[in-house]
């Protein structure tokens, strides 16, 4: 999973008819320390997540497992919203 | 499979209900000269690893393998800590 922070929303009104009433973040890619990196990914998120949060990221077909992505046309799900991380 | 690192945790409140009760930990990813390969991740913890270990992790839909029946929404997973490896 990544770790990443919301910097954004994305609306679209045409979409697959399984992404209506998804929420559609914007986030950027992190390191460890909260440090951003170049690479950004649209995801939905499941957690109610807001601007600015530090986030988790599940990608690939495990975005499915979120909840309610059942059957869904998404390969990222925002999953977590990150309270610590602790570097040993 | 890859080698990795364990580097530290993340603690997460407010989550996907699937990943309750669920270890976070951060890894560094090696190579087998054991110098960090790429970014580190966020893995779901299914053997009780801690910090400083060396671990192997699988990505990818399998990750929530180790977990079944349970339903965990995660992409990658540790599922072994290593003793000691060689390199030939």
């Amino acid at each position: 999973m990544l770790l990443a922070r919301v910097v954004g929303t994305v609306v679209a009104t045409r979409k697959d008819d399984k992404l209506v009433g998804a929420k559609l973040l914007v986030a950027r890619t992190t390191d460890p320390s909260g440090k951003d990196e170049p690479a950004y990914v649209v995801a939905v998120d499941t957690v109610d997540a807001g601007f600015g949060d530090r986030v988790l990221i599940v990608s690939g077909s495990s975005a499915r497992m979120a909840v309610g992505q059942k059957d869904c046309p998404v390969d990222a799900a925002i999953v977590g919203v990150i309270d610590t991380v602790e570097m040993a | 499979m890859l080698l990795a690192r364990v580097a530290g945790t993340v603690v997460c409140t407010r989550k996907d209900p699937g990943l309750a009760d669920t270890t976070l930990l951060v890894i560094q990813p090696l190579n087998t000269d054991r110098s960090p390969s790429g970014r580190p991740l966020v893995a779901v913890d299914s053997v009780g690893a801690g910090a400083g270990e060396d671990v192997f992790y699988v990505r990818g839909r399998e990750a929530a393998l180790p977990f079944l029946p349970r339903e965990v929404p995660t992409d990658a997973a540790i599922v072994a800590i290593v003793d000691h490896w060689h390199r030939g």
